[in-house]
């Protein structure tokens, strides 16, 4: 018997906090992007976007705590870190693709690289509740 | 921007954010001092939104307008969303959890002020 709510509580709270964080910047800045310069790199930009719902599921999936809600944070994060690292190493091979950041570009250089380590925790955390 | 408030900002978040891991560190739940601390936060950052949207429509320098206005509306959202999160937990990780949302505050007021000067 394992109790699910137990995502949410100790250092989960700071997990969720961070990944809070960056759901809303995530999403703050996708929706400035796609608003006001979505012609200027359309790529980088959807890929702000699909980053931004990912972190908003991420982080609405760990809160509830749910058994069906930490399959859901388990996917998203998984998508996360696929996404990280594949974002990352294009747009070191190619960076004319890329000529706006994202969360995710350089494996999340401009964030301190917490958008790499993040997803990471969060898999640790999952398992570690379980 | 209007400098002084731009910098009691970074300032009175910073010690928000260096009160909330002492407590965490002490094994402390947040209380009403930094609840307080946090409302005073909270209202300058109210004055901050009037006097960013009264200055960028009084500027005539090219200031990114969508994203200064972004980061001024989204700054108000985060310390209300933290101390709720971590009020709602009954260990030192709630005040670790609001220190995480504190720390965010002077970072939003750097970029506003390096999206102004731009």
């Amino acid at each position: 018997m394992t109790d699910a709510s137990a995502t949410r509580h100790g250092p989960g709270r700071i997990l969720i906090a961070v990944y809070g964080v960056f759901a809303l910047s995530a999403t703050a800045r996708a929706a400035v992007q796609l608003a006001t310069q979505f012609s200027d790199a359309p790529i980088a930009y959807l890929l702000s976007a699909v980053a931004a719902i990912i972190y908003c599921a991420a982080t609405f999936a760990l809160a509830k705590a749910t058994i069906f809600s930490r399959r859901v944070a388990t996917a998203a994060i998984i998508v996360e870190l696929v996404g990280v690292v594949a974002i990352g190493a294009f747009s070191y091979a190619v960076p004319d693709d890329f000529p706006d950041a994202t969360v995710w570009s350089h494996f999340g250089q401009g964030y301190g690289y917490v958008p790499l380590v993040l997803p990471i925790l969060g898999l640790l955390w999952l398992r570690r509740t379980r | 921007m209007f400098e002084p408030l731009t910098w009691a900002l970074v300032a009175l978040s910073l010690a928000a954010t260096v009160f909330a891991l002492v407590l965490a560190g002490l094994d402390r739940r947040i209380n009403w001092w930094l609840l307080g601390l946090l409302g005073v936060v909270e209202v300058a950052l109210l004055a901050q939104l009037v006097v960013g949207i009264v200055q960028l429509v009084g500027t005539d320098r090219d200031v990114s307008g969508p994203s200064f206005i972004g980061y001024l509306i989204g700054s108000l959202l985060i310390l209300p969303i933290g101390a709720l999160w971590a009020l709602a937990e009954s260990s030192r990780w709630g005040a670790g959890a609001l220190a995480i949302a504190c720390i965010v505050i002077p970072v939003i007021e750097l970029r506003l002020h390096t999206i102004w000067v731009a």
